[in-house]
């Protein structure tokens, strides 16, 4: 165990309470986010480049947007009634 | 409950999921040094019998195949799924229409947001191809790289649908990319059965460890996933951002 692995351990563990205390689920999606990113950098760190490569794409890009638009659809239905 | 009571409450199952947390913890084998021997075996069956020097793709499109065909298969049904439940919100030509309309409500998008969008999409293709194309030799393979591909269509959306996304109508592409990819790797499985012992059995020459052409059907099975990936989960978000133009479009009219 490396001060990098120590690193790694915190950043994830800070950014994932982050998340859960955000309570704007907008803001929590940005936050959410980097989390991703974070644990992207965590398992790079650990040695599985292979997990990383999805995660970064999964976590940052794919999650956030999907949610996204589910965000704005569910906002859209409240609107309405 | 009051409140003082629900705090000590939580507090209490916190501290003890905590202890039982860092108790596991201490039991699991040191980093680098696997108990079991699949690990290590794995390692050197993949290089030794197989010639691909990543094994995580040694394992998942040989050695464990069968289970990669699954999860192929799935993510082929989560895309046909949801696309046939958005589409069947939807009028032909209505998306169409949407679009030219929302492009032409937009100005809001900064000029440099679209061209930072425009200029990425090339690098991300090629870095998403070779991704897929070297998976067996460097971290990375199919999924990964069909990932990346993906990508690269949301910084078409971000530069502002003004790239191509109407007049390629990539729509069709995708959905045949997605279901040639999931076929290719049934055949592949299948051919195993023809030319070989069983199915998903490596009935390609093995080349060198370390060339681009090694592997036998490793290579060929993380391509096929790599274009099943890419226009799987392309599909799926084309969909969805479908789905934000129509109701941007029912705003405005």
């Amino acid at each position: 165990m490396t001060a990098l692995h120590v690193t790694a351990l915190l950043v994830v563990a800070v950014s994932g309470t982050a998340v859960v205390l955000m309570r704007d689920p907008l803001r929590q999606l940005v936050v959410a986010g980097f989390f991703g990113l974070a644990l992207a950098l965590l398992f790079f760190v650990f040695g599985a480049p292979d997990v990383a490569l999805s995660q970064i794409v999964v976590a940052t890009v794919a999650v956030p947007l999907l949610a996204l638009l589910t965000l704005a659809r569910m906002r859209e239905r409240e609107d309405r009634e | 409950m009051r409140t003082g009571v629900r705090t000590v409450a939580a507090l209490a199952g916190l501290a003890l999921l905590g202890v039982l947390l860092v108790w596991a913890v201490t039991g699991l084998p040191d980093f680098g040094h696997p108990t079991g021997r699949y690990a290590t075996e794995a390692v050197r069956l993949t290089v030794s019998e197989r010639h691909v020097t990543n094994t995580v793709v040694g394992v998942t499109f040989d050695l464990r195949g069968i289970d990669t065909l699954g999860e192929e298969l799935i993510l082929f049904c989560a895309a046909i799924g949801s696309t046939v439940l958005l589409r069947s919100q939807r009028e032909e030509g209505r998306v169409d229409d949407a679009a030219r309309a929302a492009d032409e409500a937009r100005p809001g998008i900064p000029a440099s947001l679209r061209l930072t969008g425009a200029l990425l999409v090339g690098p991300v293709l090629m870095f998403g191809t070779y991704v897929v194309a070297h998976g067996h030799l460097t971290p990375g393979g199919g999924f990964q790289g069909g990932v990346i591909l993906a990508a690269a269509l949301l910084l078409v959306y971000a530069a502002g649908r003004m790239l191509a996304l109407e007049r390629l109508r990539p729509v069709a592409l995708v959905e045949v990319a997605d279901a040639v990819g999931a076929a290719a790797f049934v055949l592949v499985a299948v051919g195993g059965l023809v030319f070989g012992v069983a199915a998903m059995a490596n009935f390609l020459p093995l080349g060198s460890v370390g060339s681009l052409l090694s592997g036998g059907t490793i290579p060929v099975l993380s391509v096929a996933v790599g274009v099943e990936v890419a226009g799987g989960v392309t599909l799926i978000l084309t969909e969805f951002l479908d789905q934000a133009l129509l109701r941007r479009a029912g705003d405005v009219g």
